[in-house]
């Protein structure tokens, strides 16, 4: 007798990487990817930037992309890596907030909610071998205590009071954990956009796959507010005393 | 009788295979004490400064807590060496001697082009097999120069510089807040807050500050210009009271005599 052979969705049952079954169907590699996002803690909230591109590789594709996401009224999420990956999650939490919404109970997400949400979906990806590339860093404001939380590939989650993702963690984390650290309810709105500018600038002149066209994002208690994209200024007068690379 | 054969310069790869062959077997070569570092050099008004942080790395371990990044090269010139802590060790006494020659041979006081074209000839020589990542800085009869000098064999000539691991770290703040025609105090304190960031922020950089200030005619060589991680002090005396140790009968070292008095005369 022939035996009788199931065909369960692919959800459940994932076909082994084989010529038999097909082409590997999970993530192996990011394509269109975001670059760095940098955010932190100031007196009424947080604050946080991204700039406007998605890389192809090395090809600066496309030059108006929308890497900080309202989620609610309460929480702001940016992501870097997989553009592709994210906009899966960005449909997820759009579902999950249409449901909130028909539920009608009076209650609204949370961003430690929505944070727990996007650090389980992100670890359970993870462990069928199968992430969603990304790196997100979720801020809001939760019960009136100011949150700012980390989440990645992997499943690693983190809380902390400056946060930056990619190439950030290399330039811009320093300058964040100098002038940030220990004086969060200090800074002021004037002052953490100059540091977040401060940031982005370095991030500009030293990160090869960033742009100069950012946003800018803050959530404070009245609510959510992401910027319209803008240009910083740069400073190029050091390149007119450079002649040559040696003698 | 075979002829002696002159050995020839250079590196030999007569192991190569054997290592490979052991490398499979399992056996795991002995890494290179790696400087692992955050070196930096700036251009300021009146000449150079070039900043170092003091730890060397065997892989994760602190192979040595205070160590001396910035190398004398000649008196009015310094290079801070990134990469393999042996390579430039000896890359840059070994340019160092050279220039001292070359010195006495032309009747005048080195130039910094020299001391980077010697060493980046030697260096692109070895392929970047010499893992020596330096920052030269100098100030001669034509000014100050600042280069950078990879272990392939290239160079850049620039207004301000960072190399080694916390190159990021301590890049940020340059590009944060460096400005042609600072002054001393401006200079000395943006490079040993950039070598501070690489200090706490990079894994491979650590301990102290070494900062070296070249001006016309003056170099002034800092070493240890911040500490910003001394060992606190130590809650407790830990010594054991004497005692401590149960003895049965008490032995005396011998003290050392002086040696008889040698008769030396012819």
């Amino acid at each position: 007798m022939d035996p009788i052979e199931f065909r369960l969705p692919h959800t459940i049952h994932r076909p082994a990487a084989s010529a038999k079954h097909g082409p590997v169907t999970r993530t192996t590699q990011p394509i269109v990817t975001g670059t760095s996002v940098v955010a932190f803690k100031y007196k009424d909230g947080i604050m946080m930037a991204a700039d406007c591109l998605a890389s192809y590789g090395s090809l600066a594709r496309f030059r108006n992309e929308k890497r900080l996401m309202a989620v609610g009224e309460t929480t702001l999420l940016g992501v870097s890596g997989d553009m592709s990956d994210f906009q899966h999650l960005q449909h997820t939490l759009e579902g999950l907030l249409t449901q909130e919404y028909d539920m009608d109970d009076g209650q609204k997400l949370g961003t430690k909610s929505v944070y727990k949400c996007i650090s389980n979906i992100m670890y359970n990806r993870r462990s069928k071998t199968d992430p969603l590339w990304n790196s997100y860093v979720i801020g809001g404001i939760d019960n009136g205590q100011k949150f700012l939380g980390f989440v990645d590939l992997y499943g690693t989650t983190y809380q902390s009071t400056t946060i930056s993702t990619g190439f950030g963690g290399h330039l811009a984390q320093p300058i964040l954990r100098r002038r940030v650290e220990g004086r969060e309810d200090e800074i002021t709105e004037e002052e953490a956009v100059q540091i977040l500018e401060e940031c982005m600038r370095v991030l500009f002149y030293r990160d090869a796959r960033s742009l100069n066209k950012l946003r800018r994002a803050k959530v404070t208690a009245q609510g959510v507010e992401v910027s319209e994209p803008y240009a910083l200024e740069t400073n190029w007068d050091f390149a007119e005393s450079i002649v040559g690379y040696g003698s | 009788m075979a002829p002696l054969t002159e050995p020839s310069a250079g590196f030999k790869f007569d192991n190569v295979k054997r290592n490979q062959l052991l490398g499979d077997k399992g056996y795991k070569l002995p890494t290179a004490t790696k400087t692992g570092t955050t070196i930096v050099g700036l251009i300021f008004k009146d000449g150079l400064i070039l900043g170092a942080d003091t730890r060397a790395t065997a892989g994760p371990i602190v192979a040595d807590k205070n160590c001396e990044k910035i190398h004398y090269l000649a008196p009015n010139m310094y290079c801070c060496g990134a990469g393999t802590a042996a390579d430039t060790e000896f890359t840059t006494n070994m340019i160092s001697s050279q220039l001292a020659l070359h010195s006495l041979n032309t009747g005048r006081e080195v130039r910094v082009v020299a001391a980077m074209t010697m060493l980046k000839q030697y260096l692109y020589k070895y392929h970047g097999h010499v893992g020596a990542a330096l920052v030269l800085g100098g100030y001669d009869v034509t000014g100050p120069h600042l280069f950078t000098i990879y272990p392939h064999g290239s160079t850049d000539k620039l207004p301000y510089v960072t190399m080694g691991s916390g190159s990021l770290a301590a890049m940020s703040v340059f590009e944060s807040r460096w400005r042609p025609g600072m002054s001393r105090e401006e200079g000395i304190e943006v490079v040993k807050d950039a070598i501070e960031a690489g200090i706490f922020n990079d894994l491979g950089s650590g301990s102290n500050v070494d900062v070296c200030v070249i001006t016309k005619g003056n170099a002034e060589y800092l070493r240890n210009y911040s500490t910003p991680n001394e060992r606190v002090q130590k809650e407790q005396s830990y010594r054991f009271t004497p005692g401590t140790t149960e003895f049965y009968a008490p032995r005396v070292a011998r003290q050392a005599q002086e040696p008889a008095e040698m008769d030396t005369s012819a």
